[in-house]
């Protein structure tokens, strides 16, 4: 076998030789079974919830894949004299990306400009006190985020533009102070990951600061920041709990920054609970966790297109 | 003065005026001061509003004993106990796993489809929402398999979710391990297994272990993936029977196990006790302190065994 580790058996003569063979292969099933494991894992996952996710589209009383995507009339519940339940998720749908899109459009501009403090400006305290507070941030449990939310930015919402506070700003609100911490993290790995030539270059052609940072760094780590962006867009539209404390989960269009609605996310939080396994509504419920673990896909694809993921910080789930 | 033209727009990269550049750059650095301070206090405002609404539920009363049914003063003993109970369970399962794994991709992998998969696998499982993960534990565990809303199939749930996070912590602290280490080793005529198990691992054991620590202080506040899976009840628990056979014992793996994150949730939305919002609270902060001690705990371990380390 043309390997450049010892296989063992050549340069160990001793009576214990081949124990340590022994071990020596164990060693190495293991570690190649934990490998195997994941991918087991990982495809095991997405076969069962494709299969549980299409058994609404099959069966006697079949959904019309077009009518799930594209209408958005709702009502789960409704007597077959009322013309039956009906499962349109469109406002669900157009409800998730109202609300993560403006979290990131909040968000990132904020993260950006301080990712750029961070790691041109003033690297040395980016470093030493910047980066940790990030990082100690990352790590806070999203209830909280939505707690926050629901005692001290609905009453807020409420108090100073009317109606119910329960709004789609609540919601995006909480989500972008949520996803802040990862994006700027993101962004700063990209630009502290640039060569010191591309500063170096600029500066000995008698740039200033802002001119190397807007024309040089910037559109050089652009790919890099734009990881960092779709991840937390990816985040936010995953996130189930923190939206669904305030976004008033009503089954409405997302039609106004003020108004309540509902997610993708929150509706499968509210009902996969209290629904009857098979039923229709907890079919279309299953579903809707297609459609999410679809999106996801989706935006991988967008992160691998826009290039190498960082091994060194990895990603921030 | 040189003009030097800009490669990508052919502009000159420093234009006529010197004045007015000199200022946008003043400006511009004004600007980023002030975004990277804003978003310091921001962070800063939110982890004090949070401590300070809390700081009246930072007692031993509501931090042991067990909540109430629709009166006011109970704590939150029993999810906190679940907590930190299935925090141990996944943590047990998941290190071993995702270290495993990690050496697999560090010292054994080679760039084959294998690989590629494996990698695009660990990308897939930390970018999936946690209450997908959740979802999948339900349809597993509970639909399939029948074990009920219990502390097992929530423990497998953060399992999941844990194991691409310590499986690229491990493979990166092993990949910082200098070379030369493992070379002397293998020229001594140690096997590959001896130079990982003895020499590679105890070297990459302060990254892991803080990797590790993070991690769990992550896992401390998930809920999404525990709604459906360890379940949203704490059935009365008997703090002196300790048999994790009996129903009501805190350590039987198969009862169903509400968290302090997922009581936090849905204290507010239940409206079964009267002091919903001192409890949630409550709650919250001990989230928020629980999750920064961690991390502090994390920072701590590193540094003091790499100095340890660095002194042999």
């Amino acid at each position: 076998m043309p390997d450049l580790t010892p296989s063992g058996q050549s340069i160990l003569r001793s009576a214990r030789g081949s124990s340590h063979f022994l071990r020596e292969t164990l060693g190495r099933y293991y570690a190649t079974l934990c490998g195997d494991l994941i991918i087991l894992l990982t495809v095991t996952m997405v076969a069962f919830i494709t299969v549980k996710g299409l058994a609404a589209f099959t069966g006697p009383h079949p959904l019309s894949p077009l009518k799930f995507l594209f209408s958005s009339h709702w009502q789960p519940d409704a007597d077959p004299g009322e013309g039956g339940p009906q499962f349109g998720t469109l406002a669900f749908i157009l409800g998730s990306v109202s609300v993560s899109g403006l979290a990131v459009l909040l968000a990132a501009p904020l993260a950006v400009a301080a990712s750029i403090l961070i790691s041109v400006i003033a690297p040395r305290a980016g470093e030493n006190f910047f980066r940790p507070v990030l990082e100690l941030f990352t790590g806070i449990p999203s209830v909280v985020y939505g707690w926050v939310g629901l005692s001290l930015l609905v009453p807020f919402i409420r108090n100073q533009f009317g109606g119910l506070g329960f709004s789609l700003l609540a919601g995006g609100l909480v989500l972008a102070l949520m996803i802040l911490p990862t994006i700027t993290t993101l962004a700063t790995d990209a630009l502290q990951n640039l060569p010191d030539s591309l500063l170096e270059g600029s500066y000995a052609l008698g740039a200033t600061r802002w001119q190397t940072i807007h024309r040089i760094l910037l559109p050089a780590a652009r790919p890099r920041i734009l990881i960092g962006v779709t991840l937390g867009m990816t985040r936010a539209f995953g996130e189930a709990l923190a939206v669904q404390m305030v976004i008033g989960n009503s089954v409405r269009l997302p039609d106004s920054l003020l108004n309540p609605m509902s997610t993708i996310t929150s509706v499968i939080t509210m009902d996969m609970g209290n629904t009857v396994k098979g039923s229709a509504w907890n079919n279309a419920l299953w579903s809707m966790s297609l459609l999410l673990l679809a999106i996801t896909f989706g935006f991988i694809v967008i992160i691998k297109r826009l290039g190498p993921q960082d091994t060194k910080n990895g990603n921030h789930f | 003065m040189a003009t030097t033209s800009d490669l990508q727009s052919g502009r000159p990269l420093v234009q006529g005026n010197h004045k007015s550049a000199f200022r946008n750059d003043r400006i511009a650095t004004g600007i980023f001061y002030a975004a990277g301070i804003f978003l310091v206090l921001l962070l800063f405002a939110f982890a004090g509003y949070i401590i300070y609404n809390g700081r009246a539920s930072l007692n031993l009363h509501f931090l042991t004993t067990p909540p109430l049914f629709m009166q006011k003063g109970g704590g939150v003993g029993p999810q906190l106990f679940n907590s930190i109970y299935l925090l141990i369970l996944a943590s047990t399962l998941s290190v071993p796993l995702g270290v495993g794994a990690g050496i697999y991709m560090a010292e054994y992998a080679r760039p084959s489809r294998l690989t590629r998969a494996i990698r695009l696998s660990l990308e897939t499982l930390s970018a999936l929402p946690s209450i997908v993960v959740g979802l999948f534990g339900l349809l597993i565990f509970i639909n399939i398999l029948g074990w009920g809303f219990s502390i097992l199939a929530g423990a497998m749930a953060l399992t999941i979710l844990n194991l691409p996070v310590i499986t690229r912590v491990a493979e990166e602290s092993i990949r910082n391990v200098p070379p030369a280490l493992k070379e002397g080793s293998l020229a001594l005529g140690a096997t590959h297994w001896q130079t990982i198990w003895r020499l590679i691992l105890p070297a990459a054991t302060p990254g892991i272990l803080s990797g590790v620590i993070l991690v769990t202080g992550r896992i401390f506040g998930e809920a999404a993936a525990l709604l459906f899976t360890a379940g949203m009840s704490s059935p009365p628990l008997n703090f002196s029977d300790w048999n994790p056979l009996h129903y009501v014992s805190p350590l039987n793996p198969l009862r169903p196990a509400e968290t302090l994150a997922v009581y936090t949730w849905k204290v507010n939305s239940e409206g079964l006790v009267p002091d919903a919002r001192q409890i949630a609270d409550g709650s919250a902060a001990v989230l928020i302190i629980t999750v920064f001690l961690f991390n502090f705990l994390a920072r701590y371990l590193g540094k003091a065994l790499q100095k340890r380390s660095r002194a042999c």
